[in-house]
């Protein structure tokens, strides 16, 4: 079947050899060689491996649709070095740059074999969407690389914005501040569990006092964080819980009755101490006194 | 076939789980404990999870009941060391052991069995 | 660069366990997501062996041109399921069934999809995103 993409195939097999000496000495005469990045010789490889990638892509069939493995193969490559690229410091545009350029030995290609105008017109216009659509292959790529750092940078500010306090000895209070997404609450739940196994603590106080608004999905993320933890053989006290935020809860019919909860962190922390066999004692007659009781089974 | 070993220590019963059990091993695992609390009259059982990463549904279901079981046999169970990963997960799998106690460490788990046998007034 | 793994008997199960979290360390998951798509792996695998007679899983490295994923399918020639609605329920069961499985792995993925013809079979398959 002769599609257009398998006579530009073609061509480029059959002048391959050439082909890569012209587009290799073009791009080191070129004022954008960045000799600084690349060297000579590991350009000429790159250019050597992504024609020839190219040209078994093309064999393979219409660059209008371009599936099946020799394209997968072309477009993991173009990703590879897109990425490779951006650690050596390559712009995605110098990048995008470097595959453009092959337009023009191939070009000049074309215009070496054939002669009439409609031969001209219709190899050129092949040539140059196949290798425009992989330019945009890396544009897209960079981007998606781009909002991944974004991303994980977010994710290492939330967990800087999330601390686990160690109370007392055996009681960890999580003070939750401004506004709980589904992503942030996942954070400080892996956060505050990995704290308990660290610390060996038995009590975690959650104080949502900073939290102006609690939806369904920030509740019920509460709760699993609440029931995460009785698994591993810590206890949850939620403290804070504003008027308003009690009014949601009960509206939303999210159901608190499996989990203690306490108005303020103080409270919560008078409970913790009892639960761990602590009690806080007045200094009296010159003796600095706390002692440590059996807790009565709480 | 190997089976789980379970320790008697005092009176306590400690199994220590560590390999990743097939559903046999583990059907095998509740079978031999409900037999040696009985054997023993222990009344005190420490079920030891702390190198398991992984406990499905299954494994949830058994956990649970082999702590029903016990309480049949007059014994408490306490789960212990479950791991951070392994608790998010099984709490979204929406298991949540409710009858199951629990505690971070072996020692932890002791100290709360002997509070429950204190106050039970039972014997140990 | 599929991985097929027989699903055949419990061991089997422990298998497929043992090649997901192989997969998945490979693929740099954090702790949380390892064991959340090894205990999906679990539940689809058990289910496949329990109610499907027995099937085949297949472990993929998948890649769709900004990230890699692990994608699990789970297939089984077994009696299928009539309405996937109610399987999917949590706490549904029928013999100690279904119960927590599919809807428990669907929670457990980024993406999921069941296809069940009663009569010919069932296939889940199941994607995480590192």
């Amino acid at each position: 079947m002769a599609t257009a993409t398998n006579r530009l195939s073609a061509l480029i097999r059959q002048h391959q050899k050439e082909l890569l000496a012209d587009w290799t000495s073009q791009q080191m005469q070129s004022v954008a060689r960045r000799r600084d990045l690349i060297s000579d010789v590991d350009l000429r490889r790159e250019s050597d491996e992504f024609l020839q990638a190219f040209t078994a892509a093309l064999e393979s069939g219409d660059s209008d649709k371009p599936t099946g493995p020799a394209w997968d193969r072309l477009h993991e490559q173009v990703s590879g070095m897109s990425i490779s690229r951006a650690r050596q410091g390559f712009s995605p545009t110098e990048t995008a740059t470097f595959v453009f350029s092959l337009k023009q030995p191939i070009f000049e290609l074309i215009n070496r074999t054939f002669t009439s105008a409609d031969d001209l017109a219709r190899e050129t216009w092949t040539a140059t969407t196949a290798i425009d659509r992989l330019g945009l292959v890396i544009t897209e790529h960079y981007q998606r690389g781009r909002e991944e750092v974004i991303r994980r940078q977010q994710q290492s500010m939330l967990e800087l914005s999330t601390p686990v306090v160690t109370l007392w000895k055996g009681i960890l209070a999580l003070p939750l501040i401004g506004t709980l997404d589904s992503e942030r609450t996942q954070i400080v739940m892996e956060s505050l569990l990995q704290r308990i196994v660290e610390s060996g603590a038995s009590i975690a106080i959650l104080d949502i006092t900073g939290v102006p608004t609690v939806d369904t999905l920030v509740a019920q993320h509460l709760l699993k964080t609440v029931a995460a933890a009785r698994l591993m053989g810590a206890d949850c006290i939620i403290s804070g819980i504003r008027p308003q935020i009690a009014q949601t809860i009960v509206h939303l019919g999210v159901d608190l009755n499996s989990v203690l909860t306490k108005a303020t962190v103080a409270d919560a922390f008078a409970v913790a101490l009892q639960r761990t066999g602590l009690t806080v004692t007045p200094v009296g007659q010159g003796a600095v006194r706390s002692s440590a009781s059996p807790a009565p089974e709480a | 076939m190997d089976r789980i070993p379970i320790l008697k220590m005092g009176p306590y019963l400690l199994v220590s789980i560590q390999v990743d059990m097939h559903d046999r091993l583990a059907m095998q695992l509740q079978d031999d404990l409900t037999s040696r609390i009985a054997a023993t009259g222990s009344r005190a059982v420490l079920i030891d999870i702390s190198s398991l990463d992984t406990v499905d549904s299954f494994m949830g279901r058994m956990l649970g009941n082999i702590a029903a079981m016990s309480r049949v046999l007059d014994a408490e169970t306490v789960l212990v060391g479950m791991q951070p990963a392994v608790a998010i997960t099984l709490v979204e799998l929406g298991m949540t052991l409710p009858g199951v106690r629990t505690a971070l460490s072996v020692e932890k788990g002791m100290e709360m069995l002997a509070a429950s046998l204190r106050d039970a007034g039972g014997h140990g | 660069m599929a991985e097929v793994l027989p699903v055949g008997s419990p061991e089997h199960v422990v298998i497929v366990r043992q090649a997901v979290r192989q997969r998945a360390t490979d693929l740099g998951f954090s702790l949380v997501d390892q064991t959340k798509i090894i205990t999906a792996a679990s539940e689809l695998a058990r289910n496949a062996l329990q109610h499907g007679g027995g099937g085949r899983a297949l472990i993929e490295i998948i890649n769709d041109g900004a990230r890699r994923g692990l994608r699990l399918t789970f297939e089984d020639t077994g009696p299928g399921i009539a309405d996937i609605a109610l399987a999917m329920r949590d706490g549904y069961s029928t013999n100690g069934g279904l119960g927590l499985g599919l809807s428990g792995a669907k929670r457990l993925s980024n993406e999921f999809a069941i296809v069940s013809v009663p009569g010919e079979g069932t296939r889940v398959v199941i994607t995480r995103w590192k």
